[in-house]
């Protein structure tokens, strides 16, 4: 050991200018979000809540191919469908359990037609669990109200995809 | 006859002093229920009880498919999810027999080192505040942070990624990442200078883990150590190193080794490993072309989104993949990945079938946790916290 270093042992100064940096710590600029009301950037890939979107003309996109439903690994989705009156294949029933939910991703993945997609939203917690338990209805108004979101997320990661 | 009326007299010693450490204790990295038995203020035995983040995730995998049981593994030591997906990528492109594109494994490669940067700095920090040390944990949140981003950049979640797959990565890199991830490789030296200046030289933190949990290199083998644990005790085993693993054998690093196995080695090797991952990711973003990042055969990856739209073969290959999955022919291999925690193996059995046989996970912090007994014997209580802190030890790999 240095004649320095054993010096600046003995007078405690490790301690001092450890002290002295966290003190000048204090004065940087703050890097804390004032959280509702300021936010960071998501990503476009980020994968919150989900939503089924619909084309321009009202339709929904969804086929009822059930790809999201073989894939998704906490086999949280249940789809049941049947031919519509017009003798289009619809889902009658599309069911998400969000607590079971594990947002890996994969439904949006396999999903042909990008009809399930998993939005930006990541607040939507609820004071029930039944809450948690999302439909089609619940589902296709998620959709519609973040359709321009998704439609600009979707397109800025087209060419990763 | 004469009867006995002997009194015996027997001094019974009641020993008050067995006492639960957890599993709610902060300082018990998670659920670790660590029962004490303590003469007076001195650890006489140290008795881990684990299982209770049991999720009986080997058993679950061998239900599922290889695309659907690579999510489980971001959520066992989901300090360093990356890592543990890696290991399971190298096992099934082992049992394939497929090869991952260059760019692919410079992006494994590199989101790896961040990996492993990112639980050092947990892992560092919040040592530190179980010995009283409340800073460095503050600071490395915010740092933390920043990470966090760049995962979520490639991946969409911050924490449990689902981004490395067998053949590759799942997408590449978005615009601007490149360029992020540039400049924080040049600013962030400066953090772990600071949260050296706070720590390495402190009187108090040296007080607190020199000299405390020794394990010499023998002790430290037969115990089963691997990782900066294995290193600290002087032992320069790196499977980086020794078997070199996607793109580390054309990357440049040192392998930084302790000499005495105690608490602060421990610690000194840890920040000295976060130097050496800071070279790796630089030289990857050096090295980095531009080129596929996954696996071009779609018998394994999914073809891209605007083929599988427009050509009928492309959009079979995307059915079979999202439902059947594909077929590993039939075998077995252990692929075993450098970890930030240390040998993290994945022993995969392949029947034929879409789905693993048999998936047997070797977590890294099931072997060190084992070796709390040895380490703490007669030590103050307030070591053994330091000592726990030290191994780096997370339960969701543990219970598995």
């Amino acid at each position: 050991m240095s004649f320095f270093s054993r010096a600046r042992g003995m007078l405690g100064l490790e301690l001092l200018s450890g002290m002295a940096l966290t003190f000048r710590y204090m004065f940087r600029p703050t890097v804390t979000l004032n959280y509702p009301y300021e936010r960071n950037i998501l990503s476009p890939r980020f994968k919150g809540e989900h939503a089924l979107r619909r084309y321009a003309n009202g339709e929904e996109r969804c086929i009822a191919c059930k790809l999201c439903e073989a894939v998704c690994p906490a086999q949280a989705i249940t789809i049941e469908a049947e031919p519509r009156n017009d003798g289009s294949r619809r889902t009658t029933r599309y069911d998400i359990d969000m607590t079971k939910c594990i947002y890996c991703g994969l439904c949006e993945e396999a999903c042909p037609v990008d009809a399930i997609v998993e939005g930006p939203n990541l607040e939507f917690a609820t004071e029930t669990r039944a809450e948690l338990m999302y439909t089609k209805d619940k589902l296709l108004s998620n959709g519609d109200r973040w359709e321009p979101v998704l439609a600009a997320r979707l397109e800025l990661d087209a060419p990763y995809r | 006859m004469t009867e006995i009326t002997q009194k015996i007299t027997r001094t019974v010693e009641i020993d008050s002093h067995a006492i639960n450490f957890g599993p709610q204790h902060p300082a018990a990295h998670g659920v670790l229920r660590l029962v004490l038995e303590m003469d007076g203020e001195v650890v006489e035995r140290a008795d881990p009880h684990i299982g209770l983040l049991h999720r009986g995730t080997e058993k679950l995998i061998e239900y599922k498919t290889y695309m659907q049981a690579l999510p489980y593994f971001d959520r066992l030591d989901y300090v360093s999810p990356m890592a543990q997906e890696h290991a399971f990528a190298l096992a099934t492109e082992k049992l394939l027999g497929i090869e991952v594109p260059e760019r692919g494994k410079w992006i494994r490669t590199m989101f790896a080192e961040i990996t492993r940067v990112l639980n050092h700095l947990l892992s560092l920090t919040t040592y530190a505040l179980d010995v009283g040390a409340l800073t460095p944990v503050l600071w490395a949140h915010e740092e933390r942070e920043k990470l966090f981003e760049f995962h979520e950049a490639v991946s969409g979640a911050r924490m449990h990624a689902n981004y490395f797959r067998p053949g590759g990565v799942v997408k590449d890199m978005p615009a601007g990442l490149f360029e992020r991830l540039s400049e924080w490789v040049e600013v962030f030296p400066k953090f772990i200078a600071d949260l050296e200046h706070v720590l390495t030289t402190n009187r108090i933190w040296k007080a607190r883990t020199v000299d405390i949990g020794v394990m010499t290199a023998e002790e430290a083998l037969a115990w089963g150590f691997s990782g900066p644990c294995l290193r600290a005790s002087g032992l320069p085993w790196d499977l980086r190193r020794s078997q070199p693993y996607d793109m580390y054998d054309q990357v440049e690093f040192n392998v930084p080794v302790g000499r005495n196995g105690d608490c602060y080695d421990r610690y000194l090797v840890r920040v000295a490993e976060m130097y050496e991952s800071l070279k790796i990711i630089r030289q990857c973003l050096a090295k980095m072309k531009p080129g596929p990042v996954k696996c071009q055969d779609h018998k394994f990856s999914p073809p891209g989104r605007a083929e599988m739209k427009r050509s009928m073969e492309a959009l079979i290959h995307h059915f079979k993949l999202y439902t059947e999955g594909y077929h590993v022919p039939a075998g077995a291999t252990y692929t075993a990945v450098e970890s930030p925690k240390g040998e993290f193996g994945v022993y995969l059995v392949a029947d034929g079938s879409p789905r693993p046989y048999r998936c047997k996970i070797r977590s890294t912090g099931f072997a060190h946790l084992q070796a709390i007994e040895v380490m703490s014997k007669r030590h103050m209580l307030a070591d053994a916290v330091a000592v726990i802190g030290s191994l780096d030890i997370v339960f969701g790999e543990i219970d598995r």
